[in-house]
């Protein structure tokens, strides 16, 4: 596996539910639409998705409820077997693996936070987390040690001897999360992780997050239905509608630049100077004469607001983290994406 | 005619079933009224469609028993049996075997009862089991009681072992569910003797005897609650399993039976009531114990006696059933840190010291050791003086009743039932299979009835028809209102409910102590003890059925003006008519267990010859007996149940 082999890529995944979804997807010609395949019986929750996720990379999912986030992660870690098509964790076609492979992968390499948590009702906290471990055949004090760490990282101390029954739903949640990170899982998928959490221990959850994958270079699938969440977390964000992926890409490019009608009815009530970089609207400088301090790549449109309206130079230098140029920026272009473009 | 039906829409085509229903049962009618001119192959099973089924189950038996010796299978296994009978008889009642250390002082156990009891509920639950033990102590039962004991002791685990096995299974493999969906369903519908004649073939009869039979009786609850509690687990319980890498094993072990825990428990609570049941009723084939005592006593009529040991067992079966569902509804709960040992194991503790003072003491204080028959109190006398009283003072009362149900409603009903050709019968049952369920219901009922008369023994079964007919009428006729009046409003629905909960956990062998007492031992006692036992269900259904009518319907109909008698009427015993059936249908089937039962108080039908099967261990003869009876169980549940879900979906209740 060299560097630049993806940790997860899916080629045309199906996942269809119903009587002989096999047999029906061989027999399918073209490309039926999901009411097409609705009139014979079958329910496409994944349709036809090809998708590559690079080591180190946040990918949110995002969609409307019952657009086949959930079955597509389930297919990603083959908690259910895709219909058509081919995933592969690190190279390896995972619809291939045997039992023993698999129940490997799952223990060495793969976490999942589930939308409903799938707690065991008769275990304490500190079991429920320590579970993994003890699947691993860990000894117990080893167990222990390493449950309490990540209890305490999700701010549950003090709460190990209780039973799931016993927690609110946002507590319990965080068990499902803590009992993800009890493995140290290289690829970790989450169905909503943050749901039932307050603002407050939601924020706190999503820097601890982006914290883990910055320093551990982890691969995360992340569906949220909050794109809030989305952009301070997505390297790419992928759209679904009724199991297609509608685009994936970087959130700038998804407001800027929506693939389809569908895309760009999802991102319309986003206010786009937020999500839009700097950096995304630097052109080649192109013998534009820059003067002035240059802006930075990383800062939002949103955020260099005042600037925009104030300064009077057409093109803007914009700089990398280094401080070396990357492009100009045209102020016209940024107020428009500002204050939406001029009828 | 079937290919027409199909295509009409839902309505005209039970009004075609109707229709072609009416048909058939007119060809009935005239069946039966040409009873006289009719060829005598159609009025009793002609003598070429009797088969010799008997003769071919034991035929299979004596296969099984001798060439494939299987018989030093099941000796073996009775003999690990009885291994741990003694173990347990020589703890419980100090009976000669290893380890010889028992009997356990009474006062030991009934302190271990009194903590239980306290640990899985409270107080009010201590002082039910504590005191039970007491009571057994007390009025000098020990040692029955005991005896019973030890039998439930061993055979419960086996149960519980097997169903869950089973269940396990089942639950794998959709080919052997499959296989065991309908063998469970005639083995839950089998009458309590079908079992026990096998049994006295391979193993012979006594305690050992009772105990296998136990065992084998009280599987089937347990396989069901296992593939239920074992389907229920949350999809995303299983895949969290799964994802954090566990191996089949390990997820069934550690995620799918933990999970399905409450169901396993109540199938745990089911068992244990079936044991309770059976070990009670294996007197029969020589089981000491509370039910071989009251056996004898009843048979002696010794009221006061009987009526000593009849509290005794219910005692046992409440608070058993309490005990395990307390045990099934009971969640885990956590102890705030730092809690120390002796409290988080304060029950344990418990009962350890209180054993051990107990122990110390017995060893000084005889009477805390054992209380001989010498020393126990009774309270026969004053019962007998109170019963004597009472029947002396109702005896016009039940003497006229008696007449009046023997000459005026017994026997001309048993009388038509057996002047009626059996293929009228048979075209009565497929008239009612067709208006409820079209042609395969008519063919389900012709199927079962047909077997009957097949299997030689029509009058006999004739006579439990007539039996069961007579008394789920009476107990409708009884238990309707008393449902209806116990729905009015909420608290008497609870208590209502909670009664008939309680009764029912009652070994059906109960129900004739009242019924001897007051009649005797003749016909209406049988009837008695059916129609008491019968009503429980349809009290409890009805009461069930109108308190689950939804409250926006009342309200509208309130809304329309309705008066109370309307609104039950055209509102909600419609609505509750699909629950209230499903109290016939265990009406029925408990009516078939207990006239089985009552046979040995005196009967002329099926229960009889079961009994006779039994005496002469004739396997064949029995197990047709069985299954004859199973067939009407199940024919009733068949139709009750095709009926109701007909009925249901026109209500749009599911
Ligand atoms: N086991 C199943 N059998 C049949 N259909 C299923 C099954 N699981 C999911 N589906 C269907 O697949 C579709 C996608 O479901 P999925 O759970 O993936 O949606 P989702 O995007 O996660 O929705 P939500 O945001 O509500 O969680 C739905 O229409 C659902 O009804
Ligand atoms: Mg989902």
């Amino acid at each position: 596996m060299t560097a630049a082999t993806p940790v997860i890529s899916c080629k045309n995944v199906w996942k269809l539910f119903g009587a002989n979804p096999e047999q029906y997807l061989k027999s399918l010609t073209g490309n039926p639409g999901f009411d097409e395949i609705r009139q014979a019986g079958y329910i496409a929750a994944v349709r036809d998705v090809s998708l590559d996720i690079a080591k180190g990379e946040m990918l949110v999912i995002m969609g409307l409820s019952g657009s086949g986030k959930s079955t597509f992660v389930r297919c990603l870690s083959r908690l259910i077997d895709i219909t058509g098509g081919e995933v592969a964790v690190e190279g390896q076609n995972i619809g291939e693996m045997s039992e023993k492979e698999l129940i490997d992968l799952r223990r060495n390499k793969m976490g999942m936070v589930f939308q409903s948590f799938g707690l065991l009702p008769h275990r304490t906290v500190l079991d429920n987390v320590a579970f993994p471990l003890e699947m691993r055949g860990q000894d117990r004090h080893a167990r222990r040690a390493r449950a309490l760490e990540v209890i305490e990282l999700v701010g549950l101390s003090g709460r190990e001897d209780y039973f799931p029954r016993e927690l609110s739903g946002g507590q319990q949640q965080r068990v499902g999360i803590a009992r993800s990170l009890a493995i140290e899982p290289d690829i970790w998928f989450l169905d909503e992780p943050f749901s039932a959490l307050d603002p407050l221990i939601r924020r706190e959850m999503q820097d601890e997050f982006l914290r883990l994958q910055e320093m551990l270079g982890k691969t995360i699938v992340f569906i949220t239905h909050d794109f809030d969440e989305a952009l301070r977390l997505a390297d790419r964000i992928a759209i679904m509608k009724d199991g297609v992926v509608e685009q994936c890409d970087t959130p700038d490019q998804i407001v800027l630049n929506p693939a389809t009608e569908y895309v760009a009815k999802f991102t319309e009530e986003i206010e786009k100077s937020r999500v839009v970089h700097a950096g995304v609207l630097a052109r080649e400088i192109n013998g534009h004469s820059l003067t002035g301090a240059p802006i930075s790549e990383k800062q939002t449109i949103s955020e260099l607001a005042r600037l925009l309206v104030n300064d009077n130079r057409d093109f803007l230098p914009v700089a990398n983290a280094a401080g070396s140029l990357i492009g100009a920026m045209s102020r016209q272009e940024a107020l428009d994406v500002l204050l939406g473009e001029a009828s | 005619m079937t290919d027409q039906t199909m295509t009409f829409s839902g309505k005209s085509q039970s009004w075609t079933r109707a229709k072609t229903g009416w048909v058939i049962f007119a060809a009935a009618c005239l069946l039966a009224l040409g009873n006289s001119v009719l060829p005598a192959g159609l009025n009793r099973p002609p003598e070429w469609l009797v088969l010799p089924f008997a003769d071919w189950i034991n035929a299979i038996f004596a296969f099984l028993r001798d060439d494939l010796g299987l018989l030093y299978l099941t000796r073996a296994f009775a003999d690990g049996v009885e291994w741990l009978l003694d173990v347990t008889a020589n703890l419980l009642y100090g009976k000669n075997r290893w380890p010889r250390i028992g009997p356990i002082p009474w006062t030991v156990i009934a302190s271990i009862g009194f903590v239980i009891g306290y640990a899985l509920q409270g107080w009010r639950l201590s002082l039910l089991t504590g005191g039970t033990f007491v009571w057994i102590a007390v009025m000098g039962q020990w040692k029955w009681a005991m005896e019973t004991l030890s039998v439930i002791v061993v055979a419960a685990p086996f149960s519980i072992l097997f169903g869950l096995v089973m269940g396990i299974l089942a639950w794998r493999s959709k080919t052997f569910e499959r296989i065991l969906n309908p063998v469970l369903n005639i083995a839950q519908s089998l009458p309590h003797f079908a079992y026990m004649i096998p049994v006295v073939v391979f193993i012979g009869v006594g305690p050992k005897a009772g105990a296998i039979v136990t065992i084998i009786f009280s599987v089937p609850p347990m396989i069901r609650m296992s593939l239920l509690g074992l389907r229920k687990v949350p999809h995303e319980v299983i895949e969290s399993g799964h994802m954090c890498g566990s191996t089949r094993w390990q997820l069934l072990r550690h995620v799918r039976i933990p999970t399905a825990r409450t169901e396993i428990l109540v199938g745990v609570n089911q068992v244990i009531m079936q044991c309770l049941a059976m070990v009670v009723l294996a007197s029969f084939i020589g089981m000491p114990g509370l039910g071989q005592k009251l056996l004898q006593l009843l048979q002696a009529l010794k009221i006061g006696r009987s009526v000593e040991i009849g509290i005794t067992i219910v005692l046992l079966a409440v608070m058993l059933d309490r005990c395990t569902k307390a045990w099934a509804t009971k969640q885990p709960e956590h102890f705030e840190k730092g809690t120390s040992f002796a409290v988080r194991n304060k029950f344990l503790l418990l009962g350890i010291g209180l054993s051990l003072a107990c122990l110390a003491l017995a060893q000084f204080i005889p009477l805390m050791d054992q209380i001989g028959r010498r020393d126990a109190f009774t309270i026969s006398k004053p019962i007998d003086a109170v019963a004597d009283w009472f029947i002396v003072l109702i005896d016009p009362v039940s003497q006229w009743l008696r007449w009046f149900l023997i000459t005026w409603v017994l026997i001309p009903i048993r009388d038509a039932f057996l002047w009626m050709p059996y293929a009228a019968v048979l075209a009565l049952l497929a008239a009612v299979g067709w208006a409820i369920g079209g042609l395969r219901s008519a063919l389900v009922c012709l199927a079962f009835f047909g077997l009957i008369a097949m299997s030689g023994w029509w009058d006999r079964a004739m006579i439990t028809v007539y039996t069961v007919v007579v008394a789920v009428s009476i107990a409708a006729i009884m238990g309707f209102p008393l449902g209806i009046w116990g729905s009015f409003n909420e608290k008497r629905a609870s208590i209502a409910l909670l009664i008939c909960d309680t009764l029912q956990t009652f070994p059906s062998f109960i129900y004739l102590i009242p019924v001897v007492m007051l009649f005797g031992v003749n016909d209406v006692a049988v009837v008695g003890a059916v129609v008491l036992f019968a009503a429980v269900p349809l009290v409890r259904y009805t009461i069930e059925g109108l308190r689950q009518v939804p409250e926006t319907l009342i309200e509208a109909a309130d809304m329309s003006g309705a008066t109370r008698m309307q609104t039950l009427w055209k509102v909600r015993l419609p609505m509750a008519l699909p629950t209230v059936m499903v109290g016939v249908n265990q009406s029925v089937m408990f009516s078939l267990f207990m006239v089985i039962i009552a046979a040995f108080i005196g009967t002329q039908d099926l229960g009889q010859e079961m009994q006779r099967a039994l005496s002469s261990t004739d396997v064949g003869k029995g197990l047709v007996l069985g299954l004859a009876v199973a067939f009407m169980g199940l024919m009733v549940d068949h139709l009750v149940t095709t009926w109701a879900r007909s009925k249901k979906e026109a209500l749009g209740l599911e």
